[in-house]
């Protein structure tokens, strides 16, 4: 018989609030949010006695019983659909892809039916979709997506992808909130980063999905960013700050829709931009926030706006190819001193 | 003291899975199509546990059906259609008979050639004449076409245009419920063609594992678009597809719509007791083309012709009812004026509606009280 729900060890509620990693903030407000409002479930591959491939789930199948916590067939199409059914029902579904790169095995039912039941016939889909992404792990070209522009061109679909322990879970807690579907995006190399270790409020907070947030204030430039690419961007102003460059970081943490008030207002201010993904740079994100500050800020604007991204490859395996693909500080450096001699 | 058990917080307890026998496959053919006899025209199921006046209660709709989309066909030669027809001529008994053996909480997803088992669950033809002429008062207000619309109220969630799909969703809606506490069926229709797709497989198989009580109605109508069955599936009977998730299935004669009511209230039973998910394959056959404008150049000369003349579901209806004299032809007859005039009152009330504002396109994309509306911009914002 399956032994996937005789389980030895149970898991212990997470604290709330406190010292947390990302992951543990992540598990906090799903946590938080399955015991506020019933309606909460989660659903996904090994989210019940196993707890997620990365442990996000861990613990609530004790806590909430199999039928709050679903574990599936290796079936996207099922888990999306299910979640779109249940959310017609009033259910607020938290699905899980064990990895992103998996969300193409979903794609038709996340763009042909979460995102378009509200405009078709009133039906909003309350549901989020959530999983690891990105690159930068050694995971190779099938564990290592970061998918967001896929799913930007679709209209109906929120797109959220925190860089810190604070912004995770309140905005985990605001995807589950929302009337629509989310996709909540997990940067997995940051899961567990010391250095993302932070003190969490006890209190229940939300993080509002469609802001930006000022991560580091300047005056000379913009670095347009979201994601692991934070820590790279943040890294990259302390070097050049020593040169006497005064850079602002913006995280953009809501990638659909875009905070463009917010993006506006930074590049009004410095007049250069940078905007910095790990996807690979052609049709990635950074085409659209260029475009926009090129429509709408042009006169403001001191230099052109330069993207920066990885190769226009899959994402290697092996680190010397990894490392070449991906955007790295020194990347941002140089970029950063052109714009500056302009 | 107290016992200190009663004071322990009560923690869900996780479902036990049932142990179960080892499979075998199960394929009821109580109402399969049967040996035409030559020179016997065929019929319907004589044993039924339909009262005469659901009897006439079915060929109201089954007239309905067919008359409405005979309507509609008139209003796509007047150019006041936007889109295309899709007919389900010659297969709407097991629409009509399978929805009609429901009960009124129980839901459906059917297909576009599905429109019987819309109107059994209660949706008026002004909605369907509203929507197939793109207008503002139809469900959808003009943002989608024909049966792409839902009333939750009402039991019916409209399909799309990706078939397979609604499976899944399906599956959902009874995952929901289990949680909700709410017992009802959900009935999924399928086609022969629409079963090849991937969603189908994944969330008939996901049903199955969890033991929901999902209905799938797969209708072997010998055609997807011009794509004969031979070249959907290697299987003879779609039925034989049920043994790959672990549940029972029925064939049924589709063309019966006694033997589809029959059949879907015992698969329906079956699975409101807690069986699990059912596959009903009903034998039928498309005689229009995929839309209006489809010629059918694909079809073998006199098959159409065949089934018109010796198969067609309303005809044995009708010979049923006068056979087992539930009816005379006058009473009929009555019942066809009726929906007429039905179909004449809302078809006019469909046509007085305006087209939507073009501004409408801008809305509902999210909830509007979060993310405002998309309007296009007059000017660039500055």
């Amino acid at each position: 018989m399956s032994t996937a729900v005789k389980k030895e060890h149970k898991s212990a509620r997470p604290e709330r609030g406190g010292q947390a990693t990302m992951v543990e903030a992540i598990r906090q407000g799903i946590w938080e949010e399955m015991e506020r409002d019933p309606t909460v479930f989660v659903i996904g591959e090994d989210v019940g006695a196993y707890g997620g491939a990365f442990k996000v789930t861990d613990g609530l199948i004790d806590q909430f019983g199999s039928e709050r916590v679903i574990d599936t067939p290796i079936s996207e199409g099922a888990i999306v659909g299910a979640a779109c059914g249940a959310a017609l029902m009033g259910m607020k579904p938290v699905a899980e892809f064990q990895f992103i790169d998996f969300i193409s095995a979903g794609f038709d039912l996340l763009t042909n039916y979460a995102a378009k039941c509200r405009y078709r016939w009133g039906a909003g889909i309350s549901a989020v979709f959530r999983g690891p992404c990105g690159s930068g792990v050694r995971a190779g070209p099938f564990h290592s997506l970061n998918a967001e522009s896929f799913f930007l061109n679709t209209a109906g679909l929120k797109i959220v992808e925190p860089s810190t322990a604070y912004d995770a879970k309140g905005l985990i807690k605001a995807a589950i909130r929302d009337p629509d579907p989310v996709l909540f995006f997990e940067h997995k190399k940051l899961y567990r980063l010391p250095r993302l270790r932070e003190e969490l409020p006890a209190d229940d907070y939300i993080v509002e999905i469609g802001k930006a947030r000022v991560a580091r204030e300047g005056r000379d430039l913009t670095i347009f960013t979201f994601g692991a690419m934070m820590l790279t961007a943040l890294d990259a102003a302390e070097e050049l700050e020593k040169e006497g460059l005064d850079v602002e970081v913006l995280d953009l943490r809501t990638l659909a829709p875009l905070d463009r008030a917010s993006i506006l207002s930074s590049v009004r201010k410095t007049n250069k931009a940078i905007v910095l993904h790990e996807a690979s740079r052609t049709g990635g994100i950074g085409g659209e926030i260029a475009a926009i500050i090129a429509e709408e800020a042009f006169e403001w604007l001191d230099a052109p706006v330069l993207r920066i991204g990885s190769l226009d490859t899959p994402v290697p395996y092996s680190p010397p190819l990894e490392d070449y693909y991906l955007p790295q500080i020194k990347d941002v450096i140089d970029a950063a001193r052109k714009l500056a001699a302009y | 003291m107290s016992d200190p058990k009663s004071t322990e917080k009560a923690k869900p307890r996780r479902r036990r899975r049932p142990v179960r026998p080892r499979f075998q496959m199960r394929v009821s053919t109580k109402y399969a199509p049967r040996k035409i006899v030559e020179g016997k025209s065929l019929s319907c199921t004589s044993e039924t546990s339909l009262t005469p006046q659901q009897l006439l209660e079915l060929y109201r709709y089954l007239k309905l059906t067919r008359l409405v989309e005979e309507r509609l066909v008139n209003l796509y030669r007047q150019t006041k259609v936007v889109g295309g027809v899709f007919r389900s001529l010659g297969q709407e008994a097991t629409a009509v008979g399978s929805a009609y053996a429901l009960q009124s909480e129980d839901f459906v997803t059917p297909l576009i050639r599905d429109l019987g088992a819309v109107l059994v669950k209660g949706i008026q033809p002004r909605d369907i004449f509203a929507q197939y002429m793109a207008k503002a008062w139809g469900p959808s207000g003009g943002k989608d076409l024909n049966i792409h619309f839902g009333d939750m109220q009402k039991g019916f969630i409209g399909p799309i245009s990706h078939l397979g799909d609604m499976i899944p969703v399906m599956t959902g809606l009874l995952l929901a419920a289990r949680m909700q506490k709410k017992k009802f069926v959900a009935v999924a229709y399928i086609g022969d063609g629409g079963m090849s797709t991937g969603a189908f497989h994944e969330g008939l198989n996901f049903a199955a594992v969890q033991r929901l009580p999902l209905v799938v109605i797969a209708e072997y109508n010998h055609y997807a678009y011009s794509t004969p069955t031979s070249l959907q599936t290697a299987v003879h009977d779609l039925a034989e597809k049920a043994s790959g998730y672990g549940i029972p299935a029925h064939i049924v004669d589709g063309n019966d719509v006694i033997a589809c009511y029959e059949v879907t209230r015992q698969a329906a039973e079956y699975a409101r007791r807690g069986g699990g998910a059912v596959l009903i394959e009903s034998k039928t056959y498309r005689r229009k083309g995929h839309a209006e404008h489809d010629d059918q150049r694909y079809v073998a000369a006199g098959e159409i012709e065949w089934w018109e003349q010796n198969n067609d579901p309303l005809d044995r209806f009708e010979r049923y009812l006068f056979e087992h004299r539930v009816a005379k032809k006058k009473q009929l007859e009555e019942i066809v004026a009726d929906v007429t005039r039905l179909i004449d009152e809302d078809c006019a009330w469909a046509e007085s509606s305006p087209l939507p504002d073009a501004e409408v396109a801008a809305y509902n994309v999210f909830d509007n009280n979060v993310v405002p509306p998309a309007f296009r911009p007059k000017v660039l914002e500055s």
